[in-house]
Formats: C-alpha cells, structure tokens, sequence
C-alpha cells in the first residue's frame, strides 16, 4: 500500500518540516493539509477564524447538523476527567435550512473546505439533510455522525449495529452526489469495530470516520448524584488516543484501501503521527481546540516537522507505515550497530 | 464593538493574597489595551503536560499600563478545584497561556446617570474597571459588595475610592450589615435614584437582583458565572435560557452571547433546565 522511504533519522535534527508534502489526497479531495478539525469542537469554523486561519487546514469538519433547530440537553452539559472531558450538550444546533443559509454560506464566502457532519434520529431524517445538502452545494464531502452517545434512546446509536449503521449510510447515499464522498463516523463501543467499518463500506461509505466519544460517567460528589444533567456523556480527549489509535489500526489491517480519517485525543503532531502510521490518510483535531484553538494550525506545524524528522518527503508516505511487513533491512542492520545497543553485543 | 481576541503567552508578575482569594497580575500584550469592562480571559492550566484539557475561565479585574512591561491584567483567583490550587501557586516569572479578551462587555450608558454596582463575593472582580469607566463619563455610582463573611468580600477599600458611596453586608455579620446585598439595594436605589443596576456574583445573587430590578422598573445587567469548557463559543457548554428580542427563549452560549445579559433576558428560575418553549426544546412524545 505504500512505498517503503528512506531511513528513519533521529528525531528533532533542525527544520525539516518545510520541506515536507502536506498534500492529502482523501477520498476525492485534494487537500493542503492532513489536519482537519473534529466535529463538534469547532462550530461552523467562524470563531476559530478568530485564532488562525481555517482556509489553511485540510477541511473545517463542522458540528453534526440536524434537519430542525435544536436545543440541546439541560445544563452542566461537561464534567472535566483526568486527560480528557465527559460532554452532553445533545446535538444543539440551528437545523440544516439555517446551517446553509449562514454557516456553509460564510465557510464558502470565506474559502475554507467544509466537511459537513450530519445527524438524524432516524435513517429517514439523515437522508433528508443529505439532500438539502446536495441542493445546496458548497461540501467537500459528509461525514455521518451516527454514533453520537448523546441521544435520548441509546437505540438511535445506529453505530452500534452493523445493520442499523448500514441502513442510515444506504440512505444518504441515495440522497446524495454520487460524487460526494461520505465518512460514517464510528463508535468504539462496540464488541467488533471493524464489522460496523465493513458493513458501512459495503453500504456505500466512501471512507470512515474513527472515533467518536467513548459513553462514560462522572458522579458530582457534593450532590451525590451524577455530574452531568444528562446522566451519562461522550468522553474525549486524550484519554481516549489510544483506544482510536488501535481503532484505525484495526481498519486499516482489515481494509487496506479506503480512506480514514482518525481522531481520539490528538495534541501534538507527534500524536497525530501515531495515528497517520496506524494508518489514519486524515486526523482530525477536538478537545485540543478547546485548550488552544489554534490547534489544528499548530499540529499541522508539528506534524511536518515530526514527518521530516523520520526522512519522509511526502504525508501520504507515512500513512500506515507500522503495518509494513517486519523484516530486517539494511537500516535496521545499521542501527544496531549504534551504541545504545553495544550492552547486548558485548 | 470590542477587538478580537487573541492567543498569547503572558508573564506572571505578582501574585497577591487577598482575604480568601489572590490577585494574580500577568502580562496580556494586544489583551490589556483592547479589554473593556466585564470581559474574561481564559488561562490554560497545569503546563504543557498537564492532565487538565480545560482552560479556566477569569473576569478582568484591572488592566494597568506598568512601564517596561506593557499592558498587564489583573485575574482574581478563588482557589477551589484543582486548575484554581494551581494558579494560585504560580510565581513571578511563571508563564501561561491567555485567551481574551472574551465575552461581550458591560453596556455603558451615553449619559451621566445614576447607577448602582453590585457584587457577590469575588464577583466585585469586573467592577473596578466598569467603575472608573462610569465615572470617567460623570455617571453617579453606588457600590454594594456582599459575601458569606468578611474574608470572601473582595476589594472593599479599592471600591470605595471610586464609588460615590459604598455599603458592604455579609451573611454572618462579621463586617458592614449583616445579611444580603438584597437586602440593602432598596435603601441604595432610593438614595441615589438609580438608573442601572450592574450585578455580578453568584446566580441566586443575580436573579434577587434581576428580580428588584424588574420590580422597580430599572435597567440591570448581569455578569453570568457558568462553566465553560472552552469559552470561544465553539462547545456548546456554557449555555442558558436567554430570552431574545423577538421574545422567543434560545439557549445562548453566555461565553460569547455573554457572559452580560440584561436582568430581565435572562429566565433564572429555569437555569439548569431547557425550558419546553425554547426554540428547538425537545418535543414531549405522545404516547399513542
């Protein structure tokens, strides 16, 4: 899948970054950066414009937008947890008429690449949204949010089952340019991810979208009940990386070819990097942004520096590079002669 | 219109012990020139390596121009939770990482009227600057800063020298009346036939408050205080029932929206909750 490089140099010797290709070629999108930013932690994009420019990352992926106007769930909708946060706003939001006719508007006015993610109670309503979308025009792609734990019936979790996850991806597909390219955004709650990756594919899926929040709990120990108004909430940050990195590892064994795009808890470019070697083509960024929201801008800094550290020339050279087969090569024989190792041939 | 926020790294100068609380100054350069009354900052916690994902979030207390260091802010910091301990352990020379200046500012009346000031333990914190700004345009001011006992009330001698009057309570007694700012305020807004009310302090404070206000037919504005997890407007967390001018109740992210509201905007008895008629509430399901 991919072509072996040049060997791996030390790490952290000078500027190698610029001269590294970001260029990310993800489903059918040429992109400028292998970094995006992971829905529901950046709106529609427009106050992180404030911090750093959002037409210079791969794609402003927004928050999952409904077919009505949403309120979202009571407060405290957060809890903060080691490394991470429990959230349960409940998908607030404008619904799609009004999504399109201000947010997709300005992210088009203002040239960023928009990755709409979308969600629905039912496969009937996402298939709705998705032809409101094809109408107006103006996306990259649609990434299909059918994993947020954050719904009154946990049944709506389509991700959760192979079958229900397949209906809703068919549907929006249907409803949907055949050009368009579609991630459905998966769960880790789940016994077997790669049966649900398997199932969306075959329903229609261009890529996948790994992971969403993991269903998590906080108890509030000064009321003695449980922290969040909506009880249980998606935990994020992270916590959670290497969870989602074994997610896209996983995939990735299993499907060599498609597309994903991983997320879990990404900090730094380093962390973004396990993600691209586990075989992510695309990362998306979250919680971070919430800590520093120029994030995705510095990570996708980091990463170019990280990626000509290692000797690579080109991002895409490094998606799933730990898969290659483990076999001794001139530079590991090279290696082993450095002196971290002389105690063994002593 | 306030100036856009930014993102920088600022230089801890002092920190202050304050009753139960610390005044932390810290250098905000592009922050302290462009920050008006009533609007925050938020502070990354812990480091590089930290286990805290969270910024915190702190009302500008003063801005100051010292000299070789440029434009500084004051945070007061009422140490609680673990991100709070932190801070308050931070000493000269430490660096961390601002956000602001957030939030939208206090509305400033074009005339010189007459207003009243309210603050609730270190919720007196914002209205320093509110209050030079007042007098700068010959408004007349009254100050009432109340807390659960003496230690908890912050800045009562600052208040006073740029108050036209200023009345402390506390709950126990401990200094000035002993009991709430509620229950001065009539008293105050007789005497200075008072035109605007600015509250800022804890929700149940703030809807007393709100609830005079609306009462004796005064404008109020208040300074909400709810957690935020990111405080640029992008994570939904912070929001309330906030009724709108077309009357119709949204939940509106206070971090953006706010954290300032008019008295009579904001439905205090449902905070916590999403009222039924908010635009988008949850549709009951009937069974069939």
């Amino acid at each position: 899948m991919n072509t072996p490089i040049v060997s791996a140099r030390r790490a952290g010797d000078g500027s190698n970054g610029a001269r590294v290709d970001m260029f990310t070629d993800l489903a059918k999108m040429h992109l400028p950066s292998p970094v995006l930013t992971a829905s529901g932690c950046a709106a529609a994009g427009r106050e992180l414009d404030n911090y750093f420019d959002i037409t210079t990352i791969g794609a402003v992926v927004t928050k999952s937008i409904m077919l009505a106007p949403r309120s979202g769930r009571a407060t405290p909708r957060m809890a903060e947890t080691p490394s991470g946060m429990l959230n349960s706003i409940g998908l607030q939001g404008p619904g799609v008429d009004s999504f399109i006719e201000h947010d997709l508007a300005w992210l088009n006015h203002r040239g960023a690449r928009t990755i709409v993610s979308i969600a629905g109670g039912t496969p009937e309503e996402f298939g709705k949204v998705a032809a409101k979308l094809r109408i107006a025009g103006g996306v990259e792609a649609i990434e299909v949010n059918i994993s947020c734990p954050n719904v009154s019936d946990r049944g709506q979790v389509f991700a959760c089952r192979a079958e229900t996850a397949a209906q809703v991806i068919q549907t929006v597909r249907r409803n949907s340019d055949i050009k368009i390219p579609i991630f459905a955004k998966l769960s880790p709650d789940v016994t077997d991810i790669v049966e649900i990756a398997q199932s969306v594919i075959a329903a229609g899926a261009t890529g996948v979208s790994v992971i969403n929040t993991l269903l998590g709990m906080v108890m509030n120990t000064s009321t003695m009940r449980p922290a969040l108004a909506g009880i249980t909430g998606g935990l994020s940050g992270p916590a959670i990386r290497p969870i989602a990195v074994r997610c896209v590892w996983d995939i990735r064994s299993a499907m060599p070819d498609i597309p994903i795009i991983g997320m879990g808890g990404i900090r730094s470019g380093h962390d973004a990097l396990e993600f691209i070697l586990a075989g992510a083509n695309a990362v998306s960024v979250g919680t971070s942004i919430f800590n520093d929201p120029s994030a995705p801008a510095r990570i996708h800094a980091e990463l170019a520096q990280e990626l000509g550290d290692r000797g690579f020339l080109r991002v895409s050279d490094a998606v799933g590079y730990a898969h290659r087969p483990h076999t001794p090569t001139v530079d590991s024989e090279a290696q082993s002669s450095d002196a971290e190792w002389d105690f063994i041939t002593e | 219109m306030s100036g856009r926020p930014i993102q920088v790294t600022g230089e801890i100068l002092d920190v202050n012990r304050s009753g139960s609380y610390y005044v932390i100054s810290v250098t905000a350069p592009g922050i302290s020139e462009i920050a008006e009354p009533g609007q925050f900052v938020t502070v990354g916690m812990g480091g590089d390596e930290t286990s805290m994902v969270l910024r915190r979030a702190f009302a500008i207390h003063r801005v100051q121009s010292r000299g070789v260091y440029g434009g500084t802010l004051d945070l007061v910091i009422s140490p609680g939770g673990k991100g709070t301990t932190w801070l308050s352990k931070r000493r000269r020379h430490d660096t961390v990482s601002l956000v602001g200046p957030l939030g939208k500012p206090f509305t400033l009346p074009t005339q010189s009227v007459s207003c009243v000031l309210i603050g609730g333990g270190y919720g007196s914190a914002p209205l320093f600057l509110l209050a030079e700004k007042l007098r700068e345009r010959g408004c007349r001011v009254d100050s009432i800063i109340g807390a659960s006992t003496e230690e908890k009330l912050f800045g009562a001698l600052d208040l006073k020298r740029v108050s036209t009057s200023l009345v402390l309570t506390t709950d126990d007694g401990s200094l000035g009346v002993k009991g709430r700012v509620t229950d001065v305020l009539e008293g105050v807004v007789t005497a200075g036939k008072t035109d605007i009310i600015y509250a800022c302090g804890p929700m149940s404070m703030l809807a007393n408050v709100a609830e005079f206000a609306v009462t004796h037919r005064i404008f109020s504005q208040c300074s909400v205080e709810e957690s935020m997890a990111c405080g640029i407007g992008v994570c939904m967390t912070c929001v309330l029932p906030i009724i709108g001018d077309d009357s119709v109740t949204r939940m509106v992210r206070s971090c953006v929206e706010g954290p300032i509201f008019r008295g009579d905007r904001v439905r205090w008895a449902d905070i916590g909750t999403v009222p039924p008629d908010t635009y988008g509430a949850p549709v009951e399901e009937v069974s069939t």
